[in-house]
């Protein structure tokens, strides 16, 4: 087949932009930030993506619904790489998929708080001090978190202390 | 599946009677790997059995994080072995005396004090192996330690909140707490104590020296213990021996449970 033929890199970009994570539906993978590349190899299509955790059970369906879109596309010969460097934090996620999240009922990351290990900082960080975590729903900055882990290993449990809705709160990584 | 390497170059035939410098690259990965294995099941068992809800979230999280940086440190350790072994072929497929865990990883639960003091400890020693991994000679050593730092930081600052909020809590907490402390001591020695193949590793800038991660992790623990009131016990002595493959009892029960399945039908996959 002939290379010129091949769709686009900028057109395989706009195919995955559409594709949702399959936790948080609402956003896509490339809102989230964990594809770091799309190039064409000879006839092969290379789509490099990069874990959120290295743990995250979403991973392996991640790769199987780029698959799926792209097959669905047409695209015949194609490769998924794993790309752990530079690894992913939360930096990554766009504008428009922290506005998504917040759309969604999720409070998205603030940049600059990801855990150090430098405990110094820790206190204020577990209980929330240096952290003003809006409610999604209602914008109250008078929030508290309940639990460090909330429904997925990306996100804490906080909870409004004005409307009362509990939330997810996407962490800073 | 990759295509088969052209057996004639002297690559491969290098990487097919891997020399004692692989031999000690392979074990310290699966020293690293069965660690995170080893303690991320014995986490796991707590899955439906937490005090409380948030708790029993946390602590399978945690072990999912450990899981999965099993999954990138043992599949390099095949990777490095070259005899085609996979990630689940090491963790389903190996026996107690091929394991090479630390001690510390394979004691029982306990309460949930206990298993908080545990994953403290650990932690403590776990971030700071990490940040000298990810200062590795070898690539792939030190991006698989920057992705898995980022994570154990949290998991750090998590176990020292819970420290201290038990360790200077109620009179009973802080009693489980220290006796948690004072069990669980004599396993944490062995986090330091080197091998003439770590010597190796450190020599060739691929490991940091275990003693060297001392330091850090006695400042953590004098940090955070000081604060949860509880007393670093005056003694030395280190049960040792995981990290050469000999264990105690309990692992033979980890790996009864955690390997049944492969065991039982081979190759099973869903």
């Amino acid at each position: 087949m002939a290379a010129a033929t091949h769709p686009s890199v900028e057109e395989v970009w706009g195919w995955l932009s559409e594709v949702p994570d399959p936790e948080i539906p609402v956003i896509s993978l490339t809102d989230l930030g964990i594809i770091r590349g799309v190039e064409w190899q000879g006839d092969t299509l290379v789509v490099r993506v990069t874990p959120t955790y290295s743990g995250c059970p979403a991973t392996s369906i991640i790769n199987l619904d780029i698959e799926t879109a792209l097959r669905g596309r047409g695209i015949e010969k194609l490769r998924l790489e794993r790309q752990l460097t530079p690894p992913w934090t939360t930096d990554w996620i766009t504008e428009a998929g922290r506005e998504k999240l917040r759309a969604y009922g999720i409070a998205p990351p603030i940049d600059g708080t990801a855990a150090d290990g430098v405990l110094a900082g820790r206190i204020a960080r577990m209980t929330g001090a240096n952290l003003t975590i809006a409610c999604p729903r209602c914008g109250s900055t008078n929030t508290e978190k309940i639990s460090q882990f909330g429904s997925t290993p990306c996100k804490a449990n906080y909870r409004c202390k004005d409307c009362l809705e509990p939330f997810d709160y996407f962490k800073c990584l | 599946m990759p295509s088969l390497p052209d057996m004639t170059t002297p690559q491969v035939a290098e990487l097919a009677q891997p020399d004692a410098g692989q031999e000690a690259f392979f074990e310290m990965l699966l020293r690293i790997g069965d660690s995170a294995l080893v303690l991320g099941h014995r986490v796991s068992e707590w899955c439906g059995h937490s005090p409380a809800l948030e708790e029993d979230i946390a602590l399978a999280n945690v072990a999912l994080d450990l899981i999965g940086q099993t999954q990138l440190w043992l599949g390099l350790a095949g990777e490095v072995e070259g005899q085609g072994r996979s990630a689940d072929d090491l963790a389903y497929l190996r026996d107690a005396w091929d394991f090479r865990n630390l001690l510390i990883c394979e004691r029982p639960n306990g309460d949930f004090g206990h298993t908080l003091m545990r994953q403290f400890l650990f932690d403590a020693w776990h971030y700071e192996l990490l940040k000298g991994l990810a200062a590795s000679s070898d690539p792939r050593v030190a991006e698989i330690a920057a992705k898995a730092g980022k994570e154990v930081a949290y998991h750090l600052e998590r176990s020292s909140d819970l420290v201290v909020r038990l360790g200077d809590g109620t009179e009973e907490s802080h009693r489980r707490m220290q006796e948690a402390l004072d069990a669980l001591w004599p396993y944490a020695g062995e986090m330091f104590i080197g091998d003439d193949k770590d010597a190796e590793l450190a020599a060739r800038g691929i490991a940091p020296d275990p003693a060297s991660l001392r330091a850090g992790w006695d400042a953590t623990l004098r940090h955070v213990l000081g604060e949860a009131t509880l007393q670093i016990p005056d003694s030395d002595f280190a049960h040792k021996g995981g990290k050469q493959g000999i264990h105690t009892e309990h692992l033979g029960y980890i790996l009864a449970e955690m390997q049944f399945l492969q065991r039982a039908y081979p190759g099973a996959s869903w």
